[in-house]
């Protein structure tokens, strides 16, 4: 019986051959741990008795949800992760490189055939690199930083076949809201989702990113595309030398589901309130007020969104009566952005322009809602409260509507601006 | 113990929001449990209380704070026709008891119910619920009191032991 791509990777890590539905010990290839969670981690990690952290090569560090510090509270959990980090010897990025998802993948830290853990939901967005990546809590990353090791239970997949082209300023994050929207929000929980077909074939990293991010927002476990050229061209300036594996779902592997997708005729996409897959044509929601727009997240802060996002701004200004927040996802971006003269750009069409960090996304830090008033970002998640009051409503969209929304002052289909 | 009732896809924002994160304590946590989406719970939950809700309870964010905080609250058991994935390990990890019940519809918010887990069986109205078995490899950590104390005698693991549907 052939195997899908996850059930490869556990039988290779595991040395033997595992199917779906089992649960195994595996071995963990990274594991990645941040502000928000990570002390709780290191907590436990010590309550368990631990000493020393598995293998300190293996594990990544970094702040990103509150970061500059927002309180006493948030700068000491800082500081106890620093004090960790020196004392374990562990790599820290500590502030200065952005939004985890976003660093781990550009500094090579993801490759195709591993397994890699991150306490973040969002952790599956390095299955665009091919690896086998999900989100755990606390408490199992204390299990992971003592053992180096954790118990999964082996995923289903679901094949998701997409074919067709994008129509102009319709791209990957309105296929993966339209997908969110048909799978539903936990019409995927415990499984996999395996990306293929000649839409994926032919998207870049960065949409491939924007993809395997939002498997959590239909309760995956693992969201992941293939590595082939594009994953290759990726990781070689990442990671040079490094053996990358190659890897492919067997011919007849066993899905629990396929679905087929056409982009062909995709209108861009919005998530309204308060869920994830109450996904509608922009046009259904066209008109409705807006107070807010954030562009960034580990979703959509790359520089290809903010290109996309800068297109349809052309030499416009954004509404005197919307707040325009952008944030790059990382440092690196934030350069490419900077250098294309892009931030300039937005800056001068009236947006704030804030540090590579989580931003509004998590309703954590800056950028909250008073009641009654309505956000569109282009994060990932639309839950009432996250991103300040629970009278607030947010929408999702694309970079594209995103713009084409902060010029216009309400929510607005980017093909008509 | 009380139910308190719920609906599909309670997310992990809601159990607790975003900017109660810094906090780690059960106890502080439970301060804010619902808040703003639950208001009532919040203030009228009350020890061995439970949660009944729908399905994909616990969906979004990894957060452990959403379990610790309705440990803190003094619920000890959520009943749900599905859990997300991360928030039924998370809750396992820490001692709350996610328990799976095929329909939950007919529970009432407020009515007094009693869970026999040795017989997985929940009763309410004189209704009796049945309560799947938790996954053995699951069971295990919740005999042990939680991950930390089922890890803590541990000197190394078995890479690929464990293998059990």
């Amino acid at each position: 019986m052939g195997a899908t791509l996850v059930e490869k990777i556990f039988s290779s890590r595991c040395g033997r051959e595992v199917q779906a539905g089992e649960v195994v010990m595996a071995p963990v290839d990274r594991a990645m741990i941040h502000d928000i969670t990570g002390p709780l981690a290191v907590r436990v990690f010590r309550e368990m008795g631990g000493d020393e952290v598995f293998d300190p090569a293996r594990v990544v560090m970094l702040f990103d949800h509150q970061v500059p510090a927002d309180s006493v509270q948030a700068a000491e959990n800082q500081q106890f992760m620093r004090d960790f980090a020196r004392e374990q010897g562990i790599h820290n990025y500590d502030l200065r490189e952005g939004v985890c998802h976003q660093v781990l993948m550009e500094k090579g830290h993801a490759a195709p055939a591993e397994i890699i853990v991150g306490s973040d939901s969002h952790t599956c967005t390095y299955g665009a690199a091919g690896a086998c990546a999900t989100g755990i809590g606390s408490t199992d990353m204390g299990f992971v930083l003592k053992f180096g090791a954790l118990y999964f239970r082996v995923p289903e997949s679901i094949r998701v076949e997409v074919s067709g082209a994008f129509a102009p300023r319709v791209g990957a994050k309105d296929l993966i809201l339209s997908i969110a929207g048909d799978i539903g929000a936990g019409g995927a929980t415990y499984q996999a989702l395996e990306f293929s077909g000649e839409t994926i074939e032919t998207m870049p990293m960065a949409g491939r990113m924007t993809c395997c991010n939002m498997a959590i927002e239909m309760g995956a476990k693992a969201g992941i595309v293939p590595p082939d050229a594009v994953t290759r061209e990726y990781l070689q300036a990442r990671r040079p030398g490094a053996e990358i594996a190659d890897l492919a779902p067997d011919q007849d592997a066993v899905y629990a589901d396929r679905r087929a997708y056409d982009v062909t005729a995709l209108a861009p996409q919005v998530a309204a309130p308060h869920n994830v897959d109450h996904v509608v044509d922009v046009g259904e929601v066209a008109g409705t007020h807006i107070d807010q727009v954030f562009i960034g997240s580990c979703t959509n802060g790359r520089y290809e969104d903010f290109v996309e996002a800068a297109e349809v701004l052309g030499d416009r200004t954004f509404s005197e009566e919307v707040r325009v927040i952008v944030v790059p996802a990382s440092k690196e971006e934030y350069l490419k952005t900077l250098r294309a003269g892009l931030i300039e750009k937005f800056v001068e069409a009236g947006a704030l322009v804030e540090a590579p960090c989580c931003g509004p996304c998590m309703g954590g830090a800056f950028g909250l809602l008073a009641p009654g008033e309505v956000s569109l970002s282009t994060s990932n998640r639309n839950f009432r409260g996250r991103q300040g009051s629970t009278e607030a409503e947010v929408y999702l969209c694309s970079p594209a509507t995103a713009a084409a929304s902060a010029v216009t002052g309400a929510i607005t289909d980017p093909r008509e601006v | 113990m009380r139910i308190w009732k719920f609906g599909d896809d309670i997310d992990t924002d809601a159990i607790i929001p975003g900017r109660f994160l810094t906090e780690y304590e059960p106890a502080r946590l439970a301060e804010h449990v619902f808040e703003g989406t639950r208001d009532d719970c919040r203030t009228g939950v009350c020890p061995g209380d439970i949660i009944v809700a729908g399905k994909n309870f616990g969906c979004g964010s990894s957060r452990e704070h959403a379990p610790l905080a309705l440990l803190g609250a003094g619920v000890r058991i959520v009943v749900a026709e599905s859990f997300a994935r991360i928030f039924y390990r998370n809750a396992v990890n820490t001692g709350l008891l996610p328990l799976v019940c095929h329909d939950t519809g007919g529970l009432v918010e407020g009515h007094e119910a009693t869970v026999d887990i040795e017989n997985g069986v929940l009763t309410s109205d004189c209704i009796d619920y049945p309560i799947e078995p938790v996954p053995p490899f699951m069971q295990a950590i919740i005999d042990a009191g939680g991950l930390v104390e089922y890890a803590k005698e541990m000197k190394e693991v078995e890479i690929c032991t464990g293998s059990q549907r």
